[in-house]
């Protein structure tokens, strides 16, 4: 385990190194010189010898990247210019509220994807199978801020039982909140859902043709009982990594639904900022995004290994 | 002499993957649906009634009629002109976007795949490095940094999704070379370009058929996203996305204007998805 645990690490390692050098990279591609581009439209020659000065723009490149490097494992993402605060503490504030909409969305997720993906599997090649693999397709291909806007016409406007948009802290009234957040998780949770029912569905078929599921099968237990107990639990371990990967497209579709239903998280902070010209706080989010997508995927690899014995040899 | 036999037996392999997906409903409804609007998009100018581009104060946000059988939007335009306008800027970046992934990730796959040692470690990491940055994220602040236009934002999304062809390539090189006649072609002494580009190339192309199909799908749906947030095709020019965008700020008053561009982008991106199904079942028999 913990040669396994080091071997992982020790991987991300260079992992982490061209992910910075890739986030660092993004500001050469500003045209012009980028004391100008990050002082804004105002440009005021103090601003600009300021920045020039912040990011020691007149040093070489290496040199540039390596201050930046510094400040980023010191947990310092720079500054927000526009609202004048650290990047560090912006990303901070705004997690939050996309944790809490990104984790309803996976609830929401795992209960649609896993039920449909069992069903369509065990009564595979009928009505419910085709049904399944319907809707799976349709999660795929609905893009998910339309789905938003069609949810908010129905819901919002024609029905009037949800609001169309706003956030409400769960600390000052957690039933506004729900009333507030079900319409986005389930636009998020939904793609998310499709992906899982595949993962499932497929996982489910290989489980339900082995050995050990006929075994059971004889041995004459339950058909619920072999389903559930017997072929889902091992069913859920490929699809818990390859859930591990869809997180990313979560993360991803959470800028999408929070714009949509103006939901001030982490998705919004990067959708202003790069209207605002904040680069850092775009960079700042890039690279926040990045680690947690590759943490959560180190933690899916562990739960991988510690639930399947066969991988600890 | 073996061309001969394979045309009076006429199953080239070619023919044979055809065959196999005439035979799959959902493909050959995606691929009548693609064709649909390639051809929407080269006849927009005969097609459309209207300019995309005309505003007319006395049809601002008008219910759909005869004259606008879409409506029209908040400046008066006819959303049926513009839905058919904005084909071209979907499928344009659906299909230049990929061609750019293919154009990037398909050599640095093979020369990772081939080359193996020190040049496939660096491709590798490289290669997890952009994929730890979520796609649609990665694509933003491209976008961003590039400066928001239609032009950018293919750029944008090509990039993105590159790392996706890097690893599909490498790895089908890898199980390429391992074959008979890849060992074959160099015991007779083949120069490494020519195994490269004569032997192995022509076997990976298939996934890379299918892979590029779906990944058309996803990048006409993160146009259709960059637009929405104001990265894509800018205003006035017409973009699904961007309509969406307008049409979720006057959703109680004109609810029409969110209809079509959305139904566009759902049939155009499950058309893609259905197809690229259907070609990985007609094209790679094994897999199911």
């Amino acid at each position: 385990m913990l040669n396994y645990l080091l071997q992982r690490l020790a991987m991300l390692v260079p992992t982490l190194f061209f992910v910075s050098i890739l986030i660092f990279g993004l500001q050469q591609l500003l045209p012009g010189d980028p004391a100008i581009a990050l002082a804004g439209e105002d440009r005021d020659p103090n601003v600009v010898a300021f920045l020039r000065a912040k990011f020691h723009l007149d040093e070489p490149l290496p040199m540039r990247y390596w201050y930046w490097l510094s400040g980023v494992l010191h947990g310092d993402l720079g500054d927000s210019v526009r609202i004048q605060k650290p990047v560090t503490e912006l990303i901070l504030e705004k997690l939050p509220v996309t944790l809490q909409l990104a984790a309803m969305a996976i609830v929401i997720a795992l209960v649609i994807g896993i039920t449909a993906g069992v069903i369509s599997a065990v009564k595979k090649d009928t009505g419910w199978d085709y049904a399944a693999n319907v809707f799976a397709l349709w999660g795929l291909s609905t893009p998910n801020f339309w789905l938003g806007i069609l949810l908010i016409l129905l819901f919002a406007v024609q029905l009037g039982w949800l609001p169309a948009s706003g956030y409400v802290s769960p600390f000052e009234d957690l039933r506004a909140n729900l009333a507030a957040m079900i319409m986005p998780a389930f636009v998020l949770g939904n793609a998310f859902a499709a992906v899982l029912m595949r993962h499932t569905r497929s996982a489910m078929l290989q489980v339900l043709s082995s050995d050990y599921v006929r075994t059971a099968r004889a041995k004459g237990l339950d058909e619920r009982v072999v389903v559930l107990k017997h072929a889902l639990r091992n069913a859920l371990i490929p699809v818990i990594t390859l859930g591990a990967l869809g997180l990313g497209e979560l993360l991803g579709g959470a800028v999408l639904t929070e714009q949509v239903f103006t939901i001030p998280g982490f998705g919004k902070l990067i959708v202003d900022a790069v209207f605002n010209r904040d680069y850092s706080v775009v960079q700042g989010v890039v690279l926040f995004t990045a680690t947690v997508y590759i943490m959560l995927n180190l933690l899916a690899d562990l739960a991988y290994y510690l639930v399947n014995p066969r991988m600890r040899h | 002499m073996a061309a001969v036999v394979y045309e009076q037996l006429e199953i080239t392999p070619r023919r044979r993957a055809w065959r196999r997906l005439m035979r799959r409903g959902g493909a050959m409804f995606g691929l009548t649906v693609v064709a649909f609007f390639i051809a929407v998009a080269l006849l927009a100018p005969w097609l459309s009634p209207d300019d995309p581009l005309a505003t007319s104060w006395s049809a601002v946000r008008a219910a759909p009629t005869a004259a606008h059988p879409f409506g029209a939007d908040e400046l008066g335009r006819d959303v049926l002109s513009r839905v058919i306008w904005g084909t071209r800027a979907s499928l344009l970046a659906g299909v230049v976007s990929v061609s750019i992934s293919l154009a990037l990730g398909v050599p640095i796959g093979m020369l990772a795949g081939y080359l193996g040692r020190w040049v496939d470690a660096v491709i590798s990491r490289i290669t997890d490095a952009m994929l730890a940055c979520p796609f649609l994220i990665l694509a933003i602040a491209l976008a961003a940094f590039l400066g928001p236009s239609l032009s950018n934002a293919m750029i944008a999304i090509g990039i993105s999704a590159t790392p996706i062809f890097i690893r599909l390539t490498r790895a089908q090189v890898l199980s390429a070379k391992a074959e008979d006649y890849v060992e074959a072609a160099r015991a007779l002494g083949n120069p490494h370009w020519r195994i490269a580009l004569r032997h192995i190339f022509p076997n990976i192309v298939p996934p890379l058929i299918v892979q590029a199909t779906l990944a058309i799908a996803a990048a006409v749906i993160a146009e259709a996203s960059l637009s929405f947030l104001g990265l894509g095709q800018q205003p006035p020019a017409p973009s699904w996305g961007s309509m969406l965008n307008t049409a979720r700020n006057y959703v109680d008053q004109a609810p029409w204007m969110a209809i079509w561009p959305g139904v566009s982008i759902f049939l155009l991106v499950l058309s893609f998805n259905l197809l690229g199904d259907g070609l990985r079942d007609a094209l790679d028999p094994r897999h199911k």
